[in-house]
């Protein structure tokens, strides 16, 4: 096989074997790489209602079929799949930057990690000679730190680390995994799971060649798309970058600001995009072997923060901008670096704060149960705090935080459940879906919680070719299609922000995957590739107990509390009756029952009757109609 | 004949190069069709985010490397300043990559000789492919008085407080 390793490695940290097995091609064709390929080697090697956490839960690293190869954004990649500790289903994400190429270099494809190790160790990866390293003196170590020290202990400057920080070695459940100082492995936990196989780092050194199938017309391929990178396609990335959608949501009344209570931010100019390049950003750098440069690094130059330096995005900043209330971008980066420091989801934590703040504004958490920190909206020095009690899990706040907004509810009782803002278990990233309703019912049946890129579904809202303030019918259809696109997005893993360089959309990728591997496939097969990887997630889920419609759901807070700022979305909210349109409109389009479950003739079509007992067994215990969902309140729009 | 000042090597502007290492896969795809930064000519380093540049062969007139070879192993092109590594005498002890200042002197990971940068000489490109594949125009290639009068200038429209818009 060409570009792929074809190798597959196996570590059981309990016992310390280690050993190699072949990936097929008809693997390789049916599932691509990164987090479909990364599915399908999760189901196969865990057993149902095995915890997150617990040692036999694989935590599985890949590659792509393009990592290791020149092709911008493809190249450089790499993604982390395993059960999240967050949701119970599938945790997956991605991470670009300088990692992924050595691990594809060193010789494989996919990374199977089982067991615990009986102390805090990292698994050292040079080529064909895997060891597993003592790591007790690196413990609570940050991720900066842990990549320095083991690239210095190791003796050579290019080795590549992917560690975790003492958020992860703590068990919070929306740890982060992170490379190259600020590239994460972000959302659904996937740190926690490394920590609790006492799993500080994963370095790898990879020196074997990678080769394409078609050296010639792989080099006009990447040639063509470094050219289109240069143009209006990746045009916002490489100016204001993604905090230019602060004073774009804003003014759709979509910035959701204090924990969801106001959909627009009276400082919105002060967190904007605008306002960060011109008073933060210094430099705009890039990832390994891309042709485009996205990684605003802003530095705080002066006031109580100085220095401070972290990469800055959208999600993030709005995390621990509007979404806390705080407008002072100096704070920003500082809670920014710091969360990168402890190893956290920069989505999450910033959900997590927010939600706390909303506790204690509500008189549901007191100032004793804070440790003192006034926790009220805006507070950026009381947010900072609190981000540090969470990553050291300190105080009774810090350690029931730690755990996610889904779980602290659970654990704080009461009405605090009502401002928990996730889905499935995973926090909410940064839009508003009361306004944004395409968003509401694409980020409610996304296979890992909610997540604005398993489907894009904001992008019709946004872009203003739907009414965003309702769910009709049509709507599953427009999430259904592009989930496929997005599924093959994270399997080849390249960069979401590089799509718009593949004009051809599917043909593009379709031929970048053949010029690289040189196996053939069409575009109708690489769509199949991307409805079947769908289908087998939500087989996991619905293995592990989390799949059915109940968990295709919106937060309390889009639901019950009405937009209330003036101008065109005043009042509205997703009611329980739209929600039921959008699932019945989604499931349809898939092919599956009203309980969101696939059917075995679907399983069928997408080739995945291997795994026809977890639908049948689904079906049995699910059977339609579904139970009838709880009435909305009275009052709203 | 080409004048000795009329060398030219590739060097990396530091204020554009971002360390994103596009110009590695370049040359060991024009140089080892394949893609293997261990076997490129050019070494980016990023120290920090911030602190990003790529390094090759500067065609030194009276190169280190070629003087710590204790096996005669390397020699200068007059008209290029390219230094040749003679693959039969080279033992692959590394006394030259210990003298080179720069870090240019590389170890190929399966020939276990050393190897530089040879302009793209030795492949079927007119020009230095690093160069050309740059997606920041960091790179140049360039002789060292091109870079001098570059500098010279910034310096001279710095004093004058001139801007780019003005000249």
């Amino acid at each position: 096989m060409y570009a792929y390793a074809g190798k597959i490695l196996r570590v059981n940290l309990t016992t310390g074997e280690i050993k190699t097995e072949p990936l097929t091609e008809e693997l390789a064709k049916n599932y691509i790489g990164g987090i479909g390929l990364g599915i399908k080697l999760l189901m196969d090697n865990s057993k149902a209602g095995v915890d997150a956490y617990d040692p036999d839960n694989p935590l599985i690293y890949m590659t792509g079929p393009l990592s290791g190869t020149m092709g911008p954004t493809g190249g450089n990649s790499y993604a982390v799949v395993s059960k999240s500790p967050a949701t119970g289903g599938v945790g997956n994400a991605e991470s670009h930057g300088f990692f992924g190429p050595d691990l594809k270099r060193a010789g494989y494809d996919a990374v199977i990690i089982t067991g615990k190790a009986p102390k805090l160790s990292y698994l050292w990866i040079d080529d064909d000679k895997v060891q597993i390293m003592d790591a007790e003196h690196l413990k609570h170590f940050t991720v900066y730190h842990t990549d320095k020290a083991i690239r210095e202990e190791l003796g050579d400057f290019y080795i590549r680390v992917s560690a975790i920080g003492e958020a992860g070695e703590k068990l919070c459940r929306f740890a982060a995994i992170i490379n190259d100082e600020f590239r994460a492995i972000g959302r659904s936990g996937m740190g926690g799971v490394m920590g609790s196989k006492n799993l500080k780092a994963v370095a790898v050194r990879g020196t074997h060649d990678v080769n394409v199938a078609d050296m010639k017309g792989f080099r006009e391929f990447v040639k063509l798309i470094h050219e289109r990178m240069k143009g209006p396609a990746t045009k916002k990335y490489k100016t204001l970058g993604t905090p230019e959608n602060v004073l774009v949501l804003n003014s759709l009344s979509a910035l959701a600001t204090r924990n969801w209570t106001n959909a627009t931010f009276e400082h919105a100019d002060k967190v904007s995009g605008e306002w960060l390049n011109e008073h933060y950003v210094k430099k705009i750098v890039g990832c390994a072997t891309c042709g485009m440069r996205c990684d605003h690094i802003a530095v705080v130059p002066e006031g109580p923060y100085k220095g401070s330096t972290s990469r800055l995005e959208f999600e993030c900043l709005w995390s621990m901008g509007p979404l806390c209330g705080v407008d002072r971008l100096d704070a920003v980066i500082e809670a920014m670096r710091i969360t990168n420091e402890y190893g956290m989801d920069g989505i999450s934590i910033g959900v997590v704060v927010a939600f706390a703040m909303d506790l204690y504004e509500h008189g549901i958490i007191t100032k004793e149960q804070t440790d003192g920190l006034d926790l009220k909206f805006g507070n950026a020095e009381a947010m900072i705090a609190l981000i540090h009690k969470i990553g050291k899990r300190e105080g009774w706040l810090g350690n029931i935080l730690a755990e996610g907004t889904a779980k602290a509810a659970e654990l704080i009782g009461g009405d605090a459940y009502k401002y928990a803002c996730h889905i499935k278990g995973l926090e909410l990233p940064g839009y508003d879906l009361r306004t944004l309703k395409t968003a509401a019912l694409g980020f409610s049946v996304s296979f890992r919680g909610a997540c604005h890129l398993r489907n894009g579904a904001y992008s019709p809202d946004v872009k203003g070719k739907v009414n965003r303030f309702k769910i009709e019918k049509g709507r599953g259809k427009m999430i259904t299609t592009e989930s496929h696109m997005y599924n093959i997005i994270d399997s080849l893993i390249v960069c979401k922000f590089s799509r718009g360089t593949y004009y051809d959309g599917w043909n593009d990728l379709a031929k970048y995957y053949t010029l690289a591997t040189g196996i053939p496939i069409t575009v109708e097969e690489m769509m199949l590739d991307g409805d079947r990887i769908e289908n087998l997630a939500k087989l996991f889920n619905l293995r592990e107990g989390k799949g059915t419609r109940k968990y295709d759901d919106v937060p309390y807070k889009i639901k019950h509390f009405p937009v209330p700022d003036e101008g065109p979305a005043k009042g509205v909210y997703v009611s329980d009756e739209e929600m039921a349109i959008g699932l019945d409109d989604y499931y349809a389009s898939r092919g599956w029952t009203p309980q969101g479950i696939p059917t075995l003739e679907r399983l069928e079509q997408v080739g995945l009757s291997e795994y026809a007992y977890i639908a049948e067994k689904a079906l049995k215990e699910n059977p339609s109609p579904p139970q009838a969902e709880p009435q909305a309140p009275a009052g709203g729009a | 004949m080409v004048r000795h000042q009329d060398r030219k090597f590739v060097s990396a502007d530091p204020e554009k190069c971002i360390g994103c290492v596009v110009c590695e896969y370049a040359c060991s795809m024009v140089n080892e069709n394949t893609f293997n930064p261990t076997k490129s000519r050019i070494r980016a380093m990023r120290i920090g985010p911030l602190t990003n540049l790529a390094i090759t062969c500067r065609h030194c007139e009276d190169p280190p490397c070629m003087s710590a070879c204790p096996r005669d192993a390397l020699t200068q092109e007059e008209d290029t300043g390219i230094i040749r590594v003679d693959e039969n005498a080279c033992n692959g002890c590394g006394w030259c990559i210990a003298a080179c200042p720069f870090g240019a002197m590389n170890m190929h990971p399966e020939k276990k000789i050393v190897f530089t940068c040879n302009s793209c000489t030795d492949t079927d490109e007119k020009e230095p492919q690093c160069v050309k594949w740059c997606p920041e125009e960091a790179l140049t290639f360039v002789t060292a008085e091109q870079l001098a009068q570059k500098s010279r200038a910034k310096a001279v429209k710095n004093l004058f407080q001139m801007t780019d818009a003005k000249t």
